[in-house]
């Protein structure tokens, strides 16, 4: 066709399409892997199917399907990816978790510790229940991302608030050195998981007001921006906040993850490498001064520097780090076989914080790695969110909740693989522990309201009658 | 259960494991959106290509971006993209397919100029009916240069020779 003739072009914008069925066909995916999962596990302990394998399969699809006609009824442009990632994560945990039920290491140490064992597979298939129930919540009532702007100090407050809960007497309760459960009726919570949610959403709608004066009114030293005292403000307290979060509840994780959200929200406010030097400056003052007199922190940090000396074994009371990268290390690169692993050694706690272990020995480094790349894929479609939102807040509060995840998964792996010290925080979607899942679904549930804001197609233009006549025609 | 079954249950798992990984990565690879590319008109394709035609004035066309030649019309030794060497967008190319190519600040040109010497609509870049193509300033204030002339009337633009908007320049290349 000759094409010689001048025309304009225009440079429009592509729709980003709705992805519904792609995301449909992932899903099913992601609940035949835990199924096969379940499968292998039944056949290496037993030797036969495991008699739930249906009740199971039927759970997790029932929990996706649910989700899946959510997102399509009330968020049809959102993210394709992140719902089967997060399914697979959850499925993949429930299988695992399940299969530490079966070991009988494990179900003498309950029996032991607890007096009755009490297998926590249909306890966190009920939790993640809990947690689709929570997303789906979100979905539908969360209608635009944006009125959470409406409630910066409020959930400044609320957030504050779900940290001091652990502190109240009565309410908290104490669990192997850490303050950072409540007891409400018969379940215990962490409200640090919900208080991650809350405070993204504070961080996202101050920073918004306040990112301009916190980029520009400083002052150049060395190659650094400087900034005023003022606007050190907020950076101070939330560092204080931290700090005292880890004296007071003994809890280095969470302290760890507000502080580094903030951090990571700053930056990308307002792209500024000052504050992250300062952050990473603050952060290693702050975790040295607790360390060298809180003695819950001081064994944490003996346990990571030398886990396999007799003394910090006897001082902790516990192996736990020791048996952790033995799984690591007997796992090589193909693993053992799930079901076939000696994880369970790890003992208490084998099932949340250690979890990744399990996946270390059975599925070896293969699988680690796969496990990793979907938490990378979780952050990376976080962060894609961002980019395409419009509004600053939705960036923020994007960039906020991946930054969190990314900071928790660093954390927890990094704690069980001995690059950092332990830390009791929970791998996200894998690890038991309702309150991790139920806050997980939450943040993935906001994130998919964002997405699904910053991907819906702009309103066509309505139509112009006067265009059509008054084209030129060149003959 | 024998340990083959085992082994091949094992090695199954991570191989379905790293599946559904790297079918994660291909949906985000064709996930992508941002902009295109279309040529103005190219709406009113179906109704209007008869009459268009006989007016000899070619159909729309729907351009897509990509290596998409037109027709057998391409000489041998002409330019096939345009590229801009300097400025604020330095490294970006457009391929040439026999349209028209605006250049200006105002956000419908194909390259939208971020430059403060350019005018909203500053010049175009289109093909003549020999294939040759001609580079016509639009009345900028500024002007459009090509090598170191201000143009006048349109001009034909030989391969590499450099056009000049304020701070960005542009060559066409092979």
């Amino acid at each position: 066709m000759s094409s010689s003739n001048s025309h304009t072009s225009t440079i429009g914008a592509i729709g980003a399409p709705s992805r519904r069925n792609t995301e449909l066909a992932l899903l099913v995916f992601a609940v035949v892997i835990p199924l096969f999962a379940y499968m292998n596990v039944g056949l290496a302990i037993s030797g036969e199917l495991p008699p739930g394998m249906l009740g199971y399969g039927l759970g997790l699809g029932l929990l996706a399907g649910v989700a899946h006609l959510v997102v399509r009824k009330f968020a049809p442009y959102a993210d394709p990816l992140l719902l089967p990632l997060a399914t697979l994560l959850n499925g993949l945990g429930l299988v695992v978790i399940w299969r530490l039920d079966q070991s009988e290491r494990l179900q003498q140490l309950g029996k032991a510790s607890f007096g009755a064992f009490s297998a926590a597979a249909p306890k966190q298939l009920l939790y993640s229940a809990i947690g689709i129930a929570l997303f789906v919540a979100v979905m539908m009532l969360l209608k635009d991302h944006r009125v959470l702007q409406r409630y910066t100090y409020i959930s400044m407050i609320a957030a504050m608030g779900l940290l001091l809960l652990p502190l109240v007497p009565g309410l908290g309760k104490n669990i192997y050195g850490a303050k950072i459960w409540i007891q409400v009726g018969g379940f215990s919570i962490q409200p640090a998981e919900f208080a991650k949610i809350v405070i993204a959403v504070f961080f996202a709608g101050y920073l918004m007001v306040k990112r301009d004066a916190l980029a520009l009114a400083s002052r150049r030293f060395m190659g650094l921006y400087l900034p005023r005292g003022r606007d050190l403000g907020p950076i101070l307290a939330v560092w204080a906040m931290s700090i005292l979060i880890l004296v007071f509840e003994t809890d280095l994780g969470t302290s760890l993850l507000f502080f580094g959200m903030f951090i990571v929200m700053l930056y990308v406010a307002t792209e500024r490498t000052s504050w992250i030097v300062f952050g990473l400056l603050m952060s290693a003052i702050g975790a040295v001064t607790v360390a060298s007199f809180e003695p819950h922190v001081k064994v944490r940090v003996d346990a990571w520097l030398d886990p396999f000396s007799k003394e910090v074994i006897a001082q902790t009371g516990t192996d736990q780090i020791a048996q952790s990268m033995m799984a690591f290390g007997s796992g090589g690169t193909l693993g053992t076989g799930l079901g076939q692993g000696n994880s369970d050694l790890i003992g208490f706690a084998a099932n949340s914080d250690f979890i990744l272990a399990t996946y270390g020995e059975e599925l070896g480094l293969a699988g680690i790695m796969a496990v990793l790349l979907i938490y990378g894929l979780i952050v990376e479609r976080g962060v894609r969110t961002a980019l395409a939102a419009r509004d600053p807040f939705g960036k923020l509060l994007a960039v906020g909740l991946s930054g969190a995840f990314a900071i928790q998964v660093f954390v927890v792996a990094g704690g069980v693989m001995g690059l950092i010290p332990l830390t009791g925080m929970t791998m996200p979607f894998i690890a038991y522990g309702g309150s991790s899942v139920i806050a997980n679904w939450a943040l993935v549930g906001v994130l998919l309201r964002i997405s699904d804001t910053a991907r819906r197609p702009a309103p066509s233009p309505a139509p112009n009658p006067d265009a059509e006549m008054t084209q030129v025609v060149r003959p | 259960m024998s340990e083959l079954t085992l082994t091949v249950m094992r090695l199954g798992f991570l191989a379905v494991l790293w599946l559904f990984v790297i079918v994660a990565v291909q949906v985000i690879r064709s996930d992508l959106f941002g902009t295109r590319v279309t040529q103005r008109g190219a709406r009113r394709e179906s109704g209007g290509r008869q009459a268009a035609r006989q007016q000899a004035s070619p159909p729309p066309q729907r351009q897509q971006g990509g290596g998409r030649q037109s027709g057998g019309r391409q000489r041998r030794g002409a330019p096939t993209k345009l590229v801009v060497s300097e400025g604020t967008l330095t490294g970006t190319t457009v391929a040439l397919q026999g349209q028209t190519i605006s250049l200006g600040r105002a956000h419908d040109s194909t390259i939208v100029l971020d430059d403060d010497y350019a005018s909203s609509r500053h010049a175009r870049i289109y093909p003549d009916r020999d294939g040759q193509w001609i580079v016509e300033d639009l009345g900028s204030t500024n002007g459009t240069y090509l090598d170191r002339t201000r143009l006048t009337t349109p001009t034909p633009v030989p391969l590499g020779a450099p056009i000049r908007i304020g701070k960005t320049v542009i060559e066409l290349r092979k």
